[in-house]
């Protein structure tokens, strides 16, 4: 690398203004524009209070400060779409190693907000560096699968892809926001795309499903079925020496998965973590308290029919029925007073987003673009697929926001730069082959 | 390479999004149960009591009102950082209690208010009302309680009481629900509709800690509370009161009625309790002494009471008599002590002296008259006339109220009982079994008649009328209106030709020149009769019924003292006092005032 007064001379070099606005995806950009603003009216709507009837623009409110935060992210737009789309290939490594340190030094000198201790708090400002990491890690994921001749087909290349998912993961679990720990896990799907085997990632759901499986059904039980139904394999393939070895060995990973599950539920996971994915499977067990959030979030949407109760009209919304109604349960505000063809429209929205994304990614030239536009819609599937699932109770309530349309300043900062970065990428994609 | 893959990513996101907005069409379009818990998540309903209606006496001066008392209402879930100790304390509530309490009120429902206190009395209630805005979860709400400006006429007004969840069940109108109060005896039970007036109801959002956020709807759901109707009774308080002193200590009953219009002036069963006992949080605890009281002063005597009615029956077998035809008005009979004792004196008696004098064998002849009317002196005859006579009399006693219940506007009417011919052919196995001398003690008011002292006075008033009565009645009118059921504005007939009546009150009329002159009132004519109902198990007791004046009487009366002895004695002397309280407003005899109150009547 270069000396830094150097480097900014070579990549600070603006490329003619005209153009890149014209190559930009406007498609793209009226979707993310649609759905920031969407998402202020309901950030407005979710704290409205008829007594106070204060302005949507007052600074006392999350949509005025949510303003703020839509305008600062317009300059963000400025300075990422300006900047050499070739300086994110070269820094990579840079953002991610500079993010991993940001998460180390949260862990030693952050704030704890709700049980995480992943905040930097700087004057009346909160950051989350753990946001920012999502596009750092994006782009480095991006500049290892680009190296030429790194393919995902030996054990090395595989462990280094996991390490690079691994790293942040781990920490931000040390932070104690498991939510957005999981968000990384995510990247596997960048992997899939690149070639990560299908068996691997099978496997990877299978072991989601049997999780799934030992927290509903009695550890015993599936022991007795394990056994059971490999002794009858066993019996069926007497002389093939090597498939009993396989069978026997697929029934000793079950159990271990059923065992380290059970360990992970009592002494991983928080009580309050725990409470959750419990609920998850039965939120009427206790309504009023694991349950509330969900079926609150629940009633919410669902008393808003078809076309919902009219903006600012929501009644459990509005008196505080939902929990972090402006942030992660937002989904609840629109549900209820936009019904179920305002619901639809979004996750339409969403959908036409995400597709738009992965043409984007595809046309891309350069195995570096095409990785990480890959990454930003693994990151942004996994927030739209989880947040709403959350609020539908298809989901354990897990506290990430929703894309462009949840309250706050980190994670709109983090979203649109991701996105914007893959924009400025995709403006230039024609330059790959001159350069 | 790997490019179906991006097939398959893309496929992914629309099978998400076909899941998502699935379940969404599930929850938000097909299931309503969504749409109603988000209502009652908002919607709070808070009832408005209705003021149950006042109760005033005849000249207007206020019986029964409401005092404002509180309940105080717990919403468990929004119970926060109780100091229970101070709470104890300030409610004066134990530990254990308030443990038991709360309990009870989270298995009613954890979000919905339910009753944790109830009826604080006003002044308690000023003493800790600062301190319940520090108890997050608790509020109170208004209720009312009944109370007495006297400590009469218990009997009459009943209490309200809790409604018990067999009534709920019964509750054809739906009205009622769990933990409204509803009349239980007295007027409050016989009037409950009117009294209680409807309740108001008010929906209004509330935010998840409770907090009022307006009208649900814009308050198009709502209703106003309607007090209950006030109703206005016959009872002239002053009369009522002085009956109740003068029966202090004694058992029995006053019945005293208007003849023109069947309005009861009077109504004391005695022993009784104060009405004020049974109000309020200490309902339970004295309904409980009071019920297991042995004198039972729960029972409702003047309705529930039943005696033979000994002598004063004898009016009754006079008219009937000479409505058959069977008596001349002025016939004279030789009477002596030959077919029964007797207190008048040998000789011959015709109707108005037999009144007069209270003659037993005069009423046994002129009895045998009616049952055997048309009968031979041969003994199959009088077997055969008996049951046909006594119908005919049956019939006759019945006009005058007697038998059934009179349709009183208060709970819990005996009917008393005049005995048919069946009632012989059962007793005596048959028809053609019995005859007059079987049943000769009906004469006199004794053996298997019964009544109770509102057909007494009742039969006062008939005579004071000269031979109609309208039904007793309680309620002067009910609301604004003064409305009154129409059943008691209706003439009942005796079918007793006036012609009849005026030997019969003449000798009425001489009864206080003969066996009750302690019953004598200068310048008011009294016309009564003296009753001594055997009593088998002690003392007899005593009787008398009358009305005054004789020309336009303005009041009948009668007043049963149990174990009183002789009806001239304790009753003539009580109901004497009262019919001069009551047409003179003063008393101008009290060394009888005094006998009364002494209540030493056997001597």
């Amino acid at each position: 690398m270069v000396g830094g007064i150097c480097f900014e001379r070579r990549f600070f070099v603006l490329s003619s203004r005209g153009k890149i606005w014209d190559r930009i995806d406007w498609i793209t950009v009226i979707l993310y524009l649609i759905l920031v603003f969407w998402g202020w009216f309901n950030i407005y709507a979710a704290v409205y209070d008829e007594e106070l009837a204060v302005s949507m623009f007052s600074l006392s409110t999350n949509s005025g400060k949510q303003l703020i935060w839509i305008g600062t992210s317009f300059l963000l737009i400025l300075g990422v779409m300006m900047l050499d789309f070739k300086f994110y290939d070269s820094f990579s490594y840079v953002f991610y190693a500079l993010m991993i340190l940001l998460l180390l030094a949260v862990l030693g000198t952050g704030t704890i907000v709700s049980g995480s201790k992943s905040w930097f708090q700087v004057g009346g400002f909160r950051l989350q560096p753990s946001e920012f990491t999502k596009f750092a890690t994006a782009l480095a994921i991006a500049k290892f699968l680009g190296t030429v001749n790194v393919k995902l087909d030996n054990a090395k290349n595989q462990l280094i892809a996991a390490g690079l998912i691994g790293v942040p993961i781990v920490l931000i679990i040390l932070q104690g926001d498991l939510g957005s720990a999981m968000v990384f896990g995510a990247f596997v799907l960048v992997y899939y795309r690149e070639g990560l085997s299908p068996i691997l990632f099978a496997l990877g759901l299978g072991v989601i499903a049997l999780f799934i499986v030992s927290l509903l059904v009695d550890q015993t039980l599936i022991f007795i079925v394990t056994g059971s139904l490999a002794l009858i394999f066993i019996g069926l393939s007497i002389k093939n020496f090597k498939k009993i070895l396989v069978i026997i060995g697929m029934a000793v990973f079950v159990v271990g998965m059923v065992k380290s599950v059970d360990f992970i539920m009592t002494d991983v996971l928080k009580p309050h973590q725990r409470n959750r994915v419990v609920s998850l499977f039965n939120p009427d067990a206790d309504p009023l308290g694991v349950g509330w959030n969900v079926t609150q979030s629940k009633i919410a949407i669902g008393s808003g029919g078809v076309f919902g109760k009219g903006f600012l009209n929501g009644t459990q919304t509005k008196y505080d029925f939902v929990p972090e109604q402006s942030t992660d349960f937002i989904f609840c505000t629109l549900g209820e007073e936009h019904g179920w063809v305002g619901s639809v429209l979004l996750i339409t929205l969403f959908s036409i987003l995400l597709v738009r994304i992965s043409i984007i990614a595809e046309r891309q030239k350069s195995r570096f673009a095409r990785v990480y536009g890959y990454g930003v819609l693994a990151v942004l599937f996994f927030h739209f697929m989880v947040n709403i699932a959350m609020t539908i109770g298809l989901f354990p309530v897990i506290g990430i926001p929703l894309p462009f349309f949840s309250y706050g300043g980190s994670s709109l900062w983090s979203f649109t730069i991701l996105l914007f970065i893959l924009l400025n990428l995709d403006a230039h994609r024609m330059q790959v082959l001159m350069h | 390479m790997n490019d179906s893959r991006k097939y398959i990513i893309r496929a992914l996101i629309l099978i998400i999004a076909v899941i998502f907005a699935s379940k969404l069409f599930s929850i938000q379009v097909l299931n309503e149960s969504y749409r109603l818990a988000a209502e009652s998540n908002i919607v709070q309903e808070i009832i408005e009591y209705p003021y149950r209606g006042l109760i005033f006496d005849r000249n207007k001066e206020l019986l029964v009102y409401n005092e404002p008392s509180y309940d105080l209402m717990v919403v468990p879930r929004e119970v926060e950082n109780l100091d229970t100790l101070a709470f104890c304390s300030a409610f004066g509530l134990e530990r254990e209690d308030f443990d038991k309490r709360m309990i009870k009120a989270w298995r009613y429902s954890s979000i919905k208010p339910s009753q944790f206190i109830k009826q604080i009395p006003s002044e308690d209630f000023a003493r800790v009302q600062d301190k319940l805005v520090g108890f997050e979860g608790f509020y109170a709400t208004a209720r009312t309680v009944r109370k007495y400006s006297n400590d009469g006429l218990a009997n009459v007004f009943g209490y309200i009481g809790e409604i018990s969840s067999n009534q709920l069940k019964r509750d054809t109108s739906n009205y009622y629900r769990s933990g409204d109060y509803i009349g239980i005896t007295g007027i409050e039970s016989s009037y409950e509709e009117q009294l209680r007036g409807r309740r108001g109801v008010k929906f209004k959002m509330v935010n998840v800690r409770g907090i009022e956020k307006g009208p649900f709807k814009g308050g198009s759901l709502d209703t106003l509370a309607i007090p209950g109707e006030n109703i206005t009774l016959s009872i002239d308080i002053d009369l009522q009161m002085y009956a109740e002193r003068l029966m202090k200590g004694k058992i029995g009953s006053v019945v005293a009625i208007e003849p023109s219009t069947g309005e009861i002036l009077a109504f004391v069963s005695s022993p009784s309790y104060n009405p004020n006992l049974l109000t309020g949080r200490n309902f339970g605890e004295n309904y409980g002494s009071i019920a297991t009281d042995s004198l039972q002063p729960l029972f409702n005597r003047p309705l529930m009471a039943m005696y033979p009615p000994g002598s004063i029956f004898k009016i009754i077998q006079g008219l009937i008599a000479l409505e058959e035809g069977v008596l001349g008005p002025e016939e004279e009979i030789y009477c002596d002590n030959t077919l029964i004792a007797d207190h008048a004196a040998p000789g011959y008696y015709d109707v108005q002296k037999a009144v007069k004098y209270s003659s037993n064998n005069f009423f046994v002849k002129v009895f045998k008259r009616i049952i055997n009317r048309d009968a031979a002196s041969d003994a199959k005859s009088q077997f055969n006339q008996a049951p046909i006579g006594l119908g005919r009399w049956n019939d006759m006693v019945s006009q005058f109220g007697l038998g059934s219940p009179l349709g009183i506007d208060l709970p819990n009417e005996g009917s008393g009982s005049i005995p048919s011919p069946e009632l012989y052919d059962q007793i005596y196995k048959g028809r053609g079994t019995w005859k007059f001398s079987n049943i000769f003690s009906l004469s006199i008011g004794q053996g298997e008649i019964l009544m109770n002292p509102i057909q007494m006075a009742n039969l006062a008033a008939i005579m004071a009328n000269r031979g109609h009565y309208y039904i007793p009645h309680i309620a002067k009118g009910i609301g604004q209106t003064n409305y009154l059921d129409p059943k008691y504005k209706e003439r009942h007939e005796t079918n007793i030709s006036p012609e009849h009546f005026p030997v019969i009150i003449n000798g009425m009329e001489e009864v206080v020149n003969a066996t009750a002159t302690r019953a004598k009132i200068k310048d008011i004519a009294i016309c009564g009769k003296t009753g001594t109902a055997q009593n088998p198990h002690g003392e007899d007791h005593s009787v008398f019924m009358a009305f005054a004046p004789k020309e336009n009487p303005q009041i009948a009366i009668s007043v049963f003292v149990e174990n009183a002895g002789w009806g001239g004695r304790a009753a003539a002397t009580t109901a004497s006092l009262l019919i001069e309280k009551y047409i003179r407003g003063e008393i101008t005899r009290p060394w009888w005032e005094e006998f009364v109150l002494k209540g030493d009547f056997l001597y």
